[in-house]
């Protein structure tokens, strides 16, 4: 899409923006622009534009801020490993009942049916849920990533091999899987049943980049690159996965979200976090009958899974639309 | 038609019957960085019988003028001022008037054929839609006019044709087909846009001689819309120039042309590259200095490439080519598509292996080499493709993009890269602020400066250019050519520039290979092969290659029909028999056609 104004008779005169104010008709009506906006004079890199509008996401932001609250109290409040937390109370101790445990100032999510501090605890939990979440993200993130882009690049046998694994990965049902590896690997605790779940997830995220790859091989810059007598490697890690980063990031965010609905699922069927480690559905396993006579014990670790899940999704959607703005043209 | 007076255009009617006319155009479009004003009121008026044609390059607003004469905009468009196709007035039409307008007053004809034909539905499919729509026809009666239509636009077995799909048909006939479509309701004025772009030379040359025969034999006014300028010369009576949405200059053919006042007009026109002025229109090309002992840059060598496909017979794309190109020297490889010419290039590269044959670069055999020896012998090649959208990785600034094969070689550390990236800046006289820029800011002549420069990087010996310039506005090709042949004087190398303009290839080549069909046809000096061509099929191509000169185009297409006479084919025109009979939509008692009774009058649009 070249410009009119670059028929200056003295050469083309340097004007960027080009992309912005570009009169095509069908750059109009596809609507959305990735150039930088007109009268700003500053150099964007795509990372930088993509970055500005997904600052205009409100939702993904407010998500973001959510999200990143939840994250600060959970790991601050009752501290993590050696490190204390500012929240006076422990998640292993017992006190005093107040009435029947109904949160009060002193105990702001209520008490347990042993009298534990239900605030620690939900802390607790949501702590191993997050670190199950975010690992199982970037791990399948990884092997997806890894598997899909030597897949598309190669092609021929070596493909084929990696996407029938994958389909086989994919025909066997993820939660049964889940569960009985999950069961061996929660003897090595959250770490194990972490790697475990990444292990198992990676299939979508690998056909998702083995389609992106393939239509970035058939690039006129990767073939430049090719001809120059640049090594495969470097193709992959330079010109093809960089190009592909929106697809990946999105994938994994979307991973995280679903990661923290699988862990939970398993965890209320009992062959998840195992006690005396607690995540959010563990806990919401372990006090479900107590749902008609205490719900704060059934609401709090709930809303927990609700609002995190909520939050990497709704962070996942801005991406989407901050990597490709010509998919989220409905407002206008 | 046997004088070669081209002053008056033609039998022009009174002023007042103007079959389109836009009186003070205006087009704005809103978007999110503001509103962008595409059209600033324009006014033009298309006669029966008479091709206005209008010229600019990408982003003066032509394509937008167009779509407004068949209410085509996308909704963030504000549209101004009086759109009238033949005595209705476009902009108080109501979603059912347009519908009824579109095909019966105003048709259109589409740049790609591919997409403006649906694929999944026949040709015949598509032909009865408009007729039965617009009721002139239905049913068995439909289907004879609609292979009535395909006769007279030149399809020959219209019946079998008809229960054809699009993608069984060649470029040109499908070209042929969207004609017959447009002319199908008998409109009084058809709107070709570009209408020739996606067509080989060969092919162009016919669907504008059956445009022609169109606009004199029905009195069909055309605004043909359009960047080339051999295009004009060859069909226009009358040529309005557009320019960011102005109308800078109008006037006949002969004015605009051969008299052109604008500065604008002028410019453009300088830059069209002239087939048959041979070298020197935009710099000199250096003679060859290579002395004949020399070991050729590239040398093939009974060539056979093949693309093995599943389930089908192997594809040979290149069939025993032989050339070889002198160290300092440029070959022009000429053909229409599928001629294999970029597989050519792309085997040069090594990109694609030979089936048998040699590809010898200075003496050594690519297809022998592996690994670092390969490596090594790729760093004298470099390479320049078509598209500039699509050749720079965007996640890559300027400097990081030139400076690359460097990298991968290993060569220089950061600060003597940095310095050979800013010389070669200034080599394509590109500013050197463009250094940390990403290609999405850039046009797209500079982008192709970026291309070139990062070819030249490593100084290779030989440079291999597929269609370098055949994305790229006309005025911003020459500039691109320009600096293309002071760069080969400076350095020297060898270039095998892959082209379908001969015009291009003309002005800078010093020996050219015609291709067709993978197989070589002519090969030699380039004023013997592009001046006076021996094979037909060389012939063939040159005659149909428009050039930007009225009175010397009409010569040039009367010597080609007179070549074609010759060699037994048939010239396109339409072909009407004594008794066509124009169609007359049916019209109900209110004076809508009845066929589009049946959609509501809601308007919705």
């Amino acid at each position: 899409m070249s410009d009119i104004r670059n028929t200056a008779p003295d050469g083309e005169k340097y004007e960027p923006h080009v992309s912005a104010t570009s009169t095509d008709a069908i750059g109009l009506a596809a609507g959305g622009s990735a150039g930088p906006l007109p009268g700003e004079d500053k150099s964007y890199s795509q990372g930088q534009l993509v970055a500005r509008r997904f600052f205009r996401h409100k939702a993904a932001l407010g998500s973001m801020i959510v999200l990143g609250l939840i994250i600060v109290v959970a790991f601050t409040s009752i501290g993590i490993g050696p490190i204390p937390g500012w929240w006076p109370k422990g998640y292993t101790l017992q006190y005093d009942k107040i009435g029947d445990g109904a949160p009060t100032w002193a105990y702001p999510f209520g008490q347990d049916t042993g009298g534990k501090d239900y605030f620690a605890l939900v802390m607790r939990g949501t702590q191993f849920s997050l670190i199950i979440a975010f690992s199982v993200g970037i791990i399948s993130t990884i092997v997806g990533t890894l598997i899909g882009a030597v897949a598309g690049f190669y092609r021929g046998w070596l493909e084929a091999i990696l996407m029938r694994l994958t389909d086989v990965f994919i025909v066997i049902p993820l939660l049964v899987v889940a569960a009985v590896l999950g069961k061996t690997a929660s003897g090595w605790g959250i770490w194990g049943l972490a790697l475990v779940l990444g292990l198992v997830t990676w299939t979508s995220l690998a056909r998702l980049v083995r389609g992106e790859v393939l239509s970035l091989r058939e690039r006129d810059f990767v073939l430049a690159a090719q001809a120059v007598g640049t090594s495969p490697w470097r193709i992959i890690t330079r010109h093809v996965l960089p190009n592909s980063v929106g697809v990946i990031i999105v994938s994994a965010t979307l991973a995280i979200a679903s990661a923290i609905l699988l862990e939970t699922s398993l965890s209320y069927l009992g062959f998840g976090v195992q006690a005396p480690d607690t995540s959010l559905g563990t806990l919401i396993d372990e006090y479900q009958a107590a749902f008609a006579t205490r719900p704060w014990l059934f609401w709090w670790p709930g809303m927990l899974i609700l609002t995190i899940a909520l939050c990497v999704n709704f962070i996942g959607d801005g991406l989407r639309d901050a990597f490709d703005p010509r998919q989220n043209r409905n407002k206008d | 038609m046997t004088t070669l007076d081209i002053s008056v255009p033609g039998p022009v009617s009174a002023a007042g019957d103007a079959v389109l006319s836009f009186e003070d155009l205006s087009v704005t479009f809103k978007t999110e960085f503001g509103d962008v004003h595409a059209v600033k009121g324009i006014d033009l008026e298309v006669r029966p019988g008479e091709v206005v044609a209008l010229v600019g390059e990408s982003g003066s607003g032509k394509s937008v003028t167009s779509m407004t004469a068949l209410g085509l905009l996308p909704r963030n468009a504000r549209i101004g001022g009086t759109i009238r196709v033949g005595d209705k007035v476009v902009g108080g039409l109501d979603g059912r008037g347009l519908r009824n307008m579109r095909g019966n007053d105003v048709a259109m004809v589409f740049q790609e054929p591919m997409t403006a034909l649906n694929p999944v539905l026949t040709i015949g499919d598509q032909l009865t839609e408009g007729l039965q729509l617009h009721g002139i026809a239905y049913g068995k009666q439909a289907i004879a006019r609609a292979a009535e239509l395909l006769t007279m636009v030149g399809i020959p077995e219209p019946e079998r044709r008809l229960k054809q799909y699009p993608h069984e048909l060649s470029g040109g006939q499908r070209q042929r087909v969207v004609i017959a479509m447009a002319i199908a309701c008998d409109p009084k004025v058809i709107i070709a846009d570009e209408p020739t772009t996606a067509l080989d030379v060969t092919v162009q040359a016919d669907i504008l001689d059956l445009l022609r025969s169109l606009k004199d034999k029905l009195n069909t006014g055309i605004l043909l819309i359009t960047h080339n300028m051999g295009v004009v010369a060859d069909m226009a009576d009358r040529v309005a120039v557009m320019l960011k949405g102005d109308l800078v200059e109008t006037g006949t053919a002969d004015q605009v042309l051969n008299h052109p006042r604008h500065e604008y007009t002028k410019r453009l026109l300088a830059a069209v590259p002239h087939l048959g002025a041979g070298p020197g229109q935009f710099g000199d090309v250096a003679p060859v200095v290579a002395a004949p002992e020399d070991l050729p840059a590239l040398d093939l060598g009974n060539l056979v490439i093949e693309y093995h496909r599943v389930g089908k017979p192997t594809f040979r794309a290149v069939d025993d080519v032989s050339l070889s190109v002198a160290q300092g020297e440029i070959v022009g490889l000429v053909g229409e598509s599928g001629s294999g010419k970029s597989t050519i290039a792309k085997c040069a590269l090594g990109l694609i292996p030979a089936a048998s044959g040699s590809v010898s670069i200075l003496g050594t055999d690519f297809n022998k080499m592996r690994g670092k020896e390969l490596k090594a012998m790729r760093r004298r090649i470099g390479v320049v493709f078509q598209d500039p959208a699509s050749s720079l990785n965007p996640r890559l600034p300027i400097g990081d993009v030139i400076a690359e094969p460097l990298v991968v070689h290993k060569e220089g550390d950061e600060r003597s890269r940095r310095r050979r990236v800013l010389e070669l800046l200034d080599a394509v006289e590109l500013p050197r602020s463009v250094y940390n820029r990403y290609p999405h800011e850039l046009s797209g002549g500079q982008r192709q400066r970026v291309s070139i420069a990062r070819a030249l990087t490593l100084d290779p010996e030989l440079l291999v250019a597929d269609e370098p310039t055949s994305a790229l506005d006309v005025s911003v090709q020459a500039n691109v050519l320009k600096m293309f042949t002071a760069l080969q004087e400076r350095y020297k190398f060898a270039c095998l520039f892959v082209s379908h303009d001969l015009a291009v290839i003309d002005l800078l080549a010093h020996r050219v290979v015609v291709l067709q069909n993978g197989r070589i046809v002519e090969q030699g000096p380039r004023e013997d092969v592009l001046h006076h061509p021996r094979e037909e099929y060389t012939q063939r191509l040159i005659a149909a290659a428009p050039v930007p000169e009225p009175l010397e185009q009409r010569r040039r297409r009367e010597a080609r029909h007179a070549l074609l006479n010759k060699l037994g084919d048939d010239i396109a025109e339409l072909h009407i028999e004594d008794d066509y009979e124009r169609p007359q939509p049916k019209r109900d008692e209110v004076g809508n056609p009845s066929g589009l009774a049946g959609y509501g009058g809601d308007g919705g649009n």
